[in-house]
């Protein structure tokens, strides 16, 4: 086994594992959690390819996953400022009892 | 390979795991913060050193805290009801199918059975120069999303109730 | 002769790691560092409990401990032994594993952290690029620390001192990280061991070093306010405020935990301090040129017992906050002059040396000072208390 697939095997294993926790649990936080990890997943994806790829010096991987961080960052903020929000409409962070919309 | 990625990878699964399957969610968000550290580490043994720090600083220091805080924030009934949803059997179905999409994707691939080439430099001060000339849009971006996401989430998470008097 | 002093203990490492194998020299060289650094700061960490017991004491008008050795200076040693021997309780709802495992994660990145601080020429553990991004990251991790310390013990007192600690922590940690930001911006680097460096010119008598620069000067007093809030400190103990909760987050601890907690916060506070010495205070630097003969560790160390001392001053002389005067002084008034201060920090840069750079960016300094002092505190502001659950 070669060196870059198996940092793409370990960031692969992290994003099916996110994606599990993100579907199949109930709890409002775990999911994004999930959803945290994936992106974590996809960070390490841009740092292998940076430094397995033709051109490092172009810093891309690095710069990208700079600004995935910062996303990232800010999409925790504003999903757990969500989640205490509805916690506070329906007193529970149970995904199958919020489904006021559904038909 | 050197021995210290397998002890990392293994370190990562597993507290990605025990973060995504535990029934305690405080557990859940400290073994999130393991598998952050651990992530952490691999990036620098990856050579890039300011994203590795960066993801302790904003991951371990800022998003776990915030996690906890939700945590507590929120009460929980995990303890008494079914673990997962009734999406159960077809997640972890999906989850399956993607994993094994990207090992045969990652198995198949020319590009990904190249070995470690030299280190590269990718000093702080480089990355501050890109920053500052050629993604100086994408970093004005971010600090407008960073100051909305900060405004939109006190106002999301504002008590507007008024107090009983 | 004082190169030989001053790299003293750089030759006696090289010499010790000589004597090893060729292949265990680079682990030696390791555990070497680590092992003095651990020696030193633990040591101190023993003398600076009884020195602020004895100034605490004399600020209050007695004596302070003096039984034990000469004027009492043996006292952490029957401290030592105490907690050592005393019982290790666990409280029996605790959640056992986080409950032990909360103040080795308090003490390890604490004693991280002090891989890439400067204490003397040739002095650093790790001479790393992002060397102040790698102090604030293992700063930040402590807060986790505190939180599982709080959330195990299954009490309410520790819980509520984990949340104010928490809180004060992430609120005091961006003034912090914006003043100290201010010396990357005119140092142009983030390695420690650069930032000392371009601080060890002289301009006649008076060092060039960052403090004596009006955003330097503003960022080291927002540095040191922040840091006392950081690691805890008098007027900022809320967290652990004995009168109200008692011991905040560790009061479910005892014996050598509890120990662990103590080491932790006593080298937290050591740490953030030797980092505004390298930040502001011109590192290992001599304060003037005719004092160089003088080793560059003496000079850390002083320094650094200076500002434990200024510290323990602190600690004797202000009362304790309030939860919201916390938070309004670190939100109304440390954020804007920080902010402010790097506009200042950028102007020093643009505008050419003399007078008139001098001026603009001291009246930057003081005016909203000033302004922000004036509109906090002014009585008319003063309106009655609100209680929003007390009634």
């Amino acid at each position: 086994m070669s060196s870059l697939s198996s940092y793409l095997l370990l960031s692969a294993f992290l994003f099916a594992l996110g994606l599990a926790g993100a579907i199949t649990r109930r709890n409002a936080i775990i999911v994004l959690i999930g959803v945290e990890l994936m992106l974590n997943a996809a960070n390490l994806n841009f740092i292998a390819f940076w430094r397995f790829g033709d051109h490092p010096e172009a810093l891309t991987g690095i710069l990208f996953a700079i600004f995935s961080i910062g996303v990232a960052a800010a999409e925790a903020a504003v999903g757990l400022a969500l989640i205490i929000a509805i916690y506070r409409q329906y007193k529970t962070t149970n995904l199958d009892r919020i489904d006021s919309m559904k038909g | 390979m050197p021995p210290s990625f397998y002890i990392l990878a293994a370190l990562t699964i597993a507290a990605t795991a025990a973060a995504l399957s535990l029934r305690n969610l405080v557990h859940c968000a400290l073994a999130l913060s393991v598998a952050f550290i651990g992530l952490a580490a691999v990036y620098l043994q990856l050579d890039a050193q300011f994203v590795g720090l960066a993801q302790i600083l904003v991951y371990v220091g800022a998003v776990s805290i915030l996690v906890v805080f939700a945590i507590l924030l929120t009460r929980n009934d995990e303890a008494t009801k079914p673990l997962v949803s009734r999406f159960s059997v077809a997640g972890a179905a999906t989850a399956l199918v993607v994993l094994g999409v990207l090992t045969w994707a990652i198995d198949k691939s020319e590009f990904t059975h190249r070995k470690l080439p030299p280190a590269p430099a990718a000093t702080v001060r480089q990355i501050g120069d890109a920053l500052m000339t050629h993604y100086v849009l994408a970093l004005e971006v971010i600090a407008l999303l960073l100051t909305a996401a900060l405004i939109g989430a006190v106002i999301i998470a504002m008590h507007n109730e008024e107090p009983k008097s | 002769m004082t190169d030989a002093i001053d790299q003293i203990f750089v030759n006696l490492k090289h010499w010790l790691v000589g004597w090893c194998p060729a292949d265990l020299q680079p682990l030696a060289s390791i555990i070497l560092s680590v092992a003095m650094v651990i020696g030193v700061f633990a040591g101190l960490f023993a003398v600076v409990t009884v020195i602020e017991r004895k100034g605490l004491g004399r600020i209050q008008n007695r004596y302070g401990p003096n039984r034990v050795g000469p004027f009492g200076f043996l006292q952490f040693a029957a401290d030592g032994i105490k907690t050592l021997t005393k019982e290790d309780i666990v409280p029996r709802a605790a959640d056992r594993v986080v409950h032990y495992l909360a103040p080795l994660a308090l003490v390890m990145p604490v004693f991280a952290a002090y891989a890439v601080l400067p204490f003397g020429r040739n002095m650093t553990l790790t001479e790393l690029d992002g060397g102040l991004l790698f102090f604030f990251a293992m700063g930040a991790s402590t807060e986790l620390a505190v939180f599982m310390a709080g959330w195990s013990s299954r009490n309410k007192y520790a819980l509520f001192g984990a949340m104010r600690a928490i809180a004060q922590m992430i609120s005091y940690e961006i003034p912090l990280i914006l003043s100290a930001i201010t010396v990357v911006m005119l140092t142009g680097s983030l390695s420690l061991v650069k930032i000392v460096a371009v601080q060890g010119t002289y301009a006649g008598w008076l060092p060039d070093w960052n403090v004596f620069t009006p955003w330097g000067f503003a960022g080291f007093v927002l540095f040191m306010i922040a840091a006392a809030a950081e690691s805890n400190r008098s007027p900022f103990d809320l967290p652990e405020g004995e009168s109200e909760i008692i011991a905040g987050y560790y009061i479910e601890y005892s014996g050598f935990k509890f120990a662990l907690f103590f080491l932790g916060e006593y080298l937290g506070m050591f740490a953030i301090s030797g980092l505004a010495i390298t930040l502001f205070l011109g590192g290992w630097h001599a304060p003037a040129v005719w004092l160089t003969w003088v080793p560059s560790y003496v000079w850390f160390m002083a320094k650094l017992m200076a500002l434990i001392l200024l510290f323990i001053w602190v600690r004797g002389t202000l009362p304790r906050l309030r939860q919201d005067q916390l938070m309004n002084f670190a939100w109304k008034f440390m954020l804007p002059l920080a902010l402010i201060n790097l506009l200042t920090a950028g102007l020093w840069h643009f505008i050419p040396p003399g007078g008139v750079r001098w001026f603009i960016c001291s009246a930057l300094v003081v005016g909203p000072y000033l302004m922000l002092g004036q509109g906090l505190t002014s009585p008319d502001k003063a309106t009655k208390r609100v209680y929003r659950f007390a009634d």
